[in-house]
């Protein structure tokens, strides 16, 4: 059960002395009481150095209305587990009424100390780290990784894999944006929207699954290249994906698009023009909603995206309604480049040649699971004592980085997902930095919700759309 | 000074790259790593590889000699008109570095808001856009270990730069560029929260990942990983920070 928690100023009047027992909402109104007992579901109050904190359950707002009657302000306490603020992210609003006059949020409850912990693991093992930062485009997060260990290696992963790392990224943005949509939608009430929303991220998540192994937290691109090829049947599960979503993306411009509710909850909602992203660090599709036709992808294009035919959508109404309708797009667009990349795909690597970076071992599908090769393990423990020596170096050990720092950045579905790594020329990183999108992005919130009502907050966050895996890493 | 009548494309490099040595500073210029011994990342017992002798200093980012070749000269000149104009000295960049395609100014944290607002404004230059601000600990036995790192970004010229400030660890202060860049909120602190360097002027620089009240700052690298050794069929795995390391 959610619980919100309210602090009401103190009145002098209402100062309790010692000796007295302290007020309470269950006996202080008691003509709504039932002969029954105490109701479980009362409000408690308690004093605390702040004033008066309330904890309600829902349904007891009234037992509370006789000691607001003289108090306009109310700091709201919502979250960090509140279904509608998009996980476990805490908003303390402070209302006039419905209005907020001031939004504050609060992270860190996600924390996990990814960035630490990559520098006691080597640059592969970093992969499985970063994978999970931003859960929603974990691909992103290993690309990014895997582009910036690259360019500290001075290496550049042969075309295969950069096709198929496009080819990924675009169908977990696909992904991600439906999430987006989906639980924005959820926040807003339009439940359709969730479950229409969540039955094509399936889809994704169960072609990824294909694919790479895994629906999520892949660590299948790795520094080099990608851990394995693709599997046999690749382009015919694609091709039928992209039709399910070709018939199925008309129906959320049914459902949603034109609907008047639906237009009404976010039009003219969470307003943040350009200059304001700017001065914010906003990247993403808050950006381009804002005007500026700023997408990574574009202005400095990495594995090959100059290759690719696609538009990025703007839009100059920079309110929420105009993020969804760009999401919207930037799927169908998503689309297009998964197609290309399916005519670009010619056999080849995918994982660079030299023997001191590459994954020794190629993974294949035994009786027991996914695991190196028989052919690998026969070749090291049965022909070559220095292949085994080789092997077991570069998994226990790890390949050395030159010194030296860099910055890499992809768009992301967020935003501009940046990654500076710093190498002393050890094997593990000395440091790993993410740049995430939402973390930066989630920084607008006060501007785009105050002197706005508190139901238009929650539009605010969905549009900003933050994962709080990246935001708190 | 002086450096500020000159033209731009009147510096010479070794203008650019001579380090005027404050009493904060590293001597020998901005070390970024440790120094090494021996091979095999053995250490904690007695040298069996007969390596141990070996040793490696530690890495310094050399400074870069003009020309830098693309458009970092323009950029260079550029930055240092705008500086003059605004009456930043030219020792306010301490060191220029070349690496991987990628600019680094070394920067005397004196002049950092100064510095970054004339990059922000000046027509010619326009780094609209603050990227990220991160941290950097070197490790104990580094001069200067503590490094703010911050990623600029132009939309106009679509360029990117770094801008690198280090500090020592019992003086760890970096203005704020808050008010220049108002996006460096979280960002700064979070490399107070994480590192412990205290950005002078940020209008509350409190933690933003760690709770309120936890004690130091946890991506040091004298703060211990934690974590408890795992029991798997009777084998003990050490926790990772306790695991032989090869680096």
């Amino acid at each position: 059960m959610t619980t919100r928690q309210h602090t009401g100023q103190q009145h002098t009047g209402q100062q309790h002395s010692e000796t007295e027992p302290a007020h309470t909402i269950a006996s202080g109104t008691t003509d709504t009481a039932s002969d029954t007992g105490p109701d479980p579901y009362a409000a408690t109050a308690r004093e605390t150095t702040e004033g008066r904190v309330y904890t309600v359950t829902g349904g007891d707002w009234d037992s509370l209305i006789e000691d607001w009657r003289h108090d306009e302000r109310i700091v709201v306490n919502m979250g960090p587990q509140h279904p509608s603020t998009h996980g476990v992210l805490r908003l303390v609003l402070e209302l006039e009424g419905e209005v907020v006059t001031q939004a504050r949020s609060v992270i860190g409850y996600l924390h996990t100390g990814i960035e630490k912990n990559c520098e006691y693991r080597t640059w592969t093992q970093g992969v499985t780290f970063v994978t999970r930062a931003d859960y929603l485009s974990p691909l992103f997060n290993e690309a990014a990784y895997c582009l910036a260990t690259e360019k500290l290696l001075g290496i550049t992963a042969p075309r295969r894999a950069q096709v198929i790392r496009v080819l990924l990224m675009e169908l977990n943005r696909v992904g991600s944006h439906l999430v987006a949509i989906a639980t924005g939608g959820m926040e807003l009430g339009a439940l359709t929207g969730m479950t229409a929303g969540f039955r094509e991220r399936e889809e994704v998540l169960h072609l990824l699954e294909f694919l790479t192994g895994l629906r999520m937290n892949h660590a299948f691109i790795r520094p080099g290249g990608v851990a394995q090829d693709l599997p046999e049947g690749y382009d015919t599960k694609i091709r039928d994906f992209l039709k399910v979503m070709d018939s199925r993306l008309p129906d959320y411009d049914k459902l949603l698009t034109g609907q008047p509710i639906w237009k009404q909850r976010l039009q003219q909602v969470g307003y943040l023009p350009l200059d304001g992203c700017l001065q914010l660090g906003v990247t993403g599709p808050i950006l381009r909603c804002a005007g500026l036709e700023w997408d990574l992808r574009k202005v400095e294009p990495y594995c090959g995206y100059e290759e690719y035919e696609f538009e990025v959508p703007t839009s100059t109404d920079a309110d929420c309604y105009a993020r969804y309708v760009l999401r919207v797009e930037e799927i169908h667009q998503s689309l297009k480049i998964v197609a290309q990349c399916l005519d670009k795909l010619e056999p080849g690597p995918v994982m660079v040649a030299d023997p001191k970076i590459a994954w020794p071992a190629q993974l294949s599908l035994g009786s027991d699971g996914m695991g190196n090769s028989l052919e690998h393990v026969r070749k090291i423990m049965g022909q070559s004592m220095e292949a085994l020596i080789h092997h077991f170096k570069l998994v226990t050990e790890g390949f050395a980085v030159p010194p030296g720092q860099v910055y890499s950045v992809v768009e992301s579905p967020r935003g501009e997902l940046g990654y500076h790594l710093v190498s002393d020329g050890g094997t593990r990183p000395l440091r790993v930095h993410v740049r995430d999108p939402s973390f930066v992005n989630l920084q607008s919130l006060p501007a785009m919700s105050e002197g706005g009502l508190i139901a238009d907050v929650i539009a605010a966050v969905a549009s900003i759309d933050p994962v709080m895996g990246g935001v708190d890493r | 000074m002086a450096d500020q009548d000159l033209e731009p494309g009147q510096h010479s490099s070794a203008a650019m790259t001579s380090v005027e040595q404050d009493e904060h500073e590293a001597p020998g210029g901005v070390v970024a790593g440790r120094a090494r011994q021996g091979m095999f990342g053995v250490r904690g017992w007695g040298d069996t590889s007969g390596y141990g002798g070996l040793t490696l200093p530690a890495y310094v980012p050399a400074p870069a000699q003009r020309p830098y070749g693309g458009w970092f000269d323009e950029l260079t000149d550029e930055l240092l008109a705008a500086m003059a104009e605004r009456g930043v000295p030219t020792a306010a960049i301490q060191q220029v570095t070349l690496d991987r395609g990628e600019i680094t100014y070394y920067v005397r944290r004196e002049h950092l808001v100064a510095l970054c607002r004339a990059l922000r404004d000046d027509p010619a230059l326009r780094f609209e856009l603050c990227s990220s601000v991160s941290g950097v600990d070197y490790g104990a036995e580094v001069a200067q270990r503590l490094h703010a790192v911050y990623h600029l970004t132009s939309m106009t010229y679509r360029r990117r730069i770094r801008l690198e400030v280090a500090v020592n660890v019992d003086d760890a202060h970096v203005p704020s560029v808050v008010e220049v860049y108002p996006t460096a909120d979280w960002h700064e602190r979070e490399t107070w929260d994480m590192y412990g360097i205290v950005f002078d002027g940020h209008p509350a620089l409190t933690r933003i990942l760690m709770p309120d009240d936890w004690d130091g700052h946890p991506q040091r690298k004298d703060y211990p990983l934690g974590g408890i050794p795992v029991e798997y069929k009777g084998a003990e795995i050490p926790p990772p920070d306790q695991r032989r390391v090869y680096s």
